[in-house]
């Protein structure tokens, strides 16, 4: 039964890092190779503050502030310029964090890791039991989907897939593209943190290992196995590649040898849905007038 | 010297601007104005630099030197989204709509004040659905007005060409633009829409606007315009109206040199 509470709780982290990626790549068009930097700045915040006794919000407080630090720092620079900057800088950010979670030895330990993190603590109840955890993640996990759909929704995020589709036409609306492209990756970044929080309390255990250009590149798999610009595409998207490498467990392989697999098992998925379906498994649905009551569902490619 | 109170009748006033590629002297010393509720055309052959000028107007290139002004307002190498917003609105010779975003929302996109901020996504919710409601009810108007209404749910990429044309000139009416710019709004489109697209031109003329276009059409030129101004080699050769230019030698010569070569 843990073991099923384990895969839901992974889930739910994996949705949030889905999600507030779509928004950066699928709805905004900004690629972003270093989402695992922002999750991976949220877990370490979290962390430090959760060890030097701080409370559980606090902590989330503070990862979701530095994570977005991190995503307006590196967003500002190449926002302003034209082209893939953002993917090249936020690969490199990502390889600069992990170096720092290496190397800054004083603060994170370096390779050692981060142990012994509490469970969460909120108004004096502990969440200690994978249930109890479970109860936390999928809350929050409803929230940041929540509060990203409502974006979306709005004008805000019609602006933002404006920019997706065309930036000089946004541009000669009078968009002011760069304060959005930049006002999207912060969000991203921050619930990215969120996440990071949420694992850190979670394994309480993090190290350096754990956010990498690999888990990056998971992320992005989700988001395109469900579909760029599908809310609901990447929700299904995190739980299918949390679930579908699981029998592999039971394959009693080295584990070097399983987390090859894995990877090959990611790069088959993503192929496959690049030549039969590359809007992926839901494509992004269209917005039209009284889109909340109609909900129409189709896909961009099969209209 | 034009006076204080002329310079404000002046929509636009290009003065003397210049903008080089390398050694390609896209705008090379043009200069000209439009003035409110005219209808200006801006024609020369291939190459003349009209839609660089178009570009250099609307801030999407910086110009070298010279001076542009816009309702008097020195808008030189100014952001395009800035000066966008002053109320300058333009199509483009290669038709750049929302391609994934239904007919609708790009008109929504287009119109002012639709609460685009984020911190109106959380507490100005009501404020910002109605206004929602409202631009609808608008934009659905104006596709009924460039009879685009049966589209209202269609991805803006599955319209036909002549149809995206009539949604990019659609979409700088609901900008609620005073001044606005088409580049070759007429090319590419059969005899039909080409005489939906006049009569649009003519319709917004009568309700005020001020337009500036660039067209290679003679008969739609001479129809449309109360002004011609021609660029050749990024300079202006002639200005006035379309009777005075039909005879000019200097723009035969023009367009028969670009025949040649
Ligand atoms: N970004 C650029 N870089 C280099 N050269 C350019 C650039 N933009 C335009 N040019 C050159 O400037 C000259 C003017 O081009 P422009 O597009 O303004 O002409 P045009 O009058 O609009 O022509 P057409 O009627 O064919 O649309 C051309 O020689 C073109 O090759
Ligand atoms: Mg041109």
């Amino acid at each position: 039964m843990d073991y099923f509470i384990h895969i839901a709780i992974l889930i739910c982290i994996y949705i949030i890092l889905a999600v507030s990626l779509n928004l950066i790549i699928g709805f905004t068009g900004q690629l972003n190779i270093g989402h695992a930097a922002f999750y991976g700045i949220g877990a370490y915040a979290a962390a430090l503050l959760a060890l030097s006794g701080q409370p559980f919000w606090l902590g989330l407080l503070a990862a979701m502030f530095f994570a977005g630090l991190g995503g307006l720092l590196i967003s500002v620079p190449c926002l302003r310029l034209r082209g893939d900057y953002l993917a090249i800088a936020t690969l490199g950010f990502g390889e600069i964090i992990r170096a720092l979670m290496k190397n800054w030895t004083s603060l994170t330990r370096g390779p050692l890791g981060l142990p012994g993190i509490p469970s969460i603590e909120i108004f004096g109840i502990t969440f200690s039991q994978p249930w109890q955890f479970l109860i936390i993640a999928a809350l929050i996990a409803v929230i940041v989907v929540f509060l990203i759909r409502r974006m979306i929704k709005a004008p805000f995020g019609r602006v933002l897939r404006s920019i997706r589709e065309d930036e000089i036409a946004s541009q000669s609306l009078g968009k002011k593209i760069i304060n959005y492209k930049v006002i999207a990756v912060v969000i991203g970044a921050m619930f990215a943190g969120v996440a990071g929080s949420l694992y850190a309390h979670y394994i309480s255990f993090i190290d350096p290992t754990t956010f990498t250009l690999q888990e990056t590149i998971l992320m992005l798999c989700m988001v395109v196995l469900g579909g760029l610009g599908s809310i609901r595409g990447s929700i299904i998207g995190a739980a299918l590649l949390i679930i579908i490498p699981e029998p592999l467990r039971f394959l009693s392989l080295p584990s070097s040898a399983a987390a090859a697999l894995r990877q090959m098992l990611y790069a088959i998925i993503l192929i496959l849905i690049m030549l039969y379906r590359p809007q992926g498994l839901l494509g992004e649905r269209r917005y039209t007038r009284n889109s909340n009551a109609v909900k129409k569902k189709r896909g961009v490619a099969s209209a | 010297m034009l006076s204080r109170k002329s310079e404000v009748l002046q929509v636009l006033r290009v003065v003397d601007i210049y903008k080089h590629f390398g050694g390609i002297k896209a705008v090379n010393g043009a200069e000209f104005s439009v003035k409110k509720g005219e209808i200006v055309a801006l024609i020369g052959p291939n190459g003349a630099g009209k839609t660089t000028v178009f570009n250099c107007i609307t801030g999407f290139i910086q110009i070298d030197k010279g001076r542009i002004f816009f309702e008097g307002e020195d808008i030189t190498n100014k952001r395009p989204e800035k000066i966008a917003s002053m109320g300058l609105a333009r199509t483009f010779q290669i038709i750049r709509l929302f391609p994934k975003m239904t007919v609708l929302e790009n008109m929504m996109i287009a119109m002012r004040d639709q609460y685009e901020g984020l911190h109106h996504v959380f507490f100005s919710r009501k404020k910002m659905m109605e206004k929602q409601k409202e631009a609808e009810e608008k934009a659905i108007e104006l596709l009924e007005f460039v009879g685009l209404e049966a589209k209202e749910d269609e991805l803006a990429m599955n319209l036909s060409y002549g149809q995206q044309k009539l949604l990019e000139i659609a979409k700088t009416i609901a900008t609620d633009a005073e001044f606005l710019m088409f580049d070759e709004p007429a090319a590419g489109v059969n005899l039909t829409m080409l005489k939906k697209i006049s009569g649009l031109l003519k319709k917004l003329k009568e309700q005020g606007k001020t337009i500036l276009f660039v067209e290679h059409n003679m008969e739609f030129v001479m129809n449309m315009a109360d002004k011609v101004v021609v660029l050749d080699h990024g300079d202006e050769i002639a200005i006035g109206t379309p009777k005075q230019i039909k005879g000019n030698k200097k723009v035969i010569d023009a367009y028969l040199g670009g025949v040649q070569c």
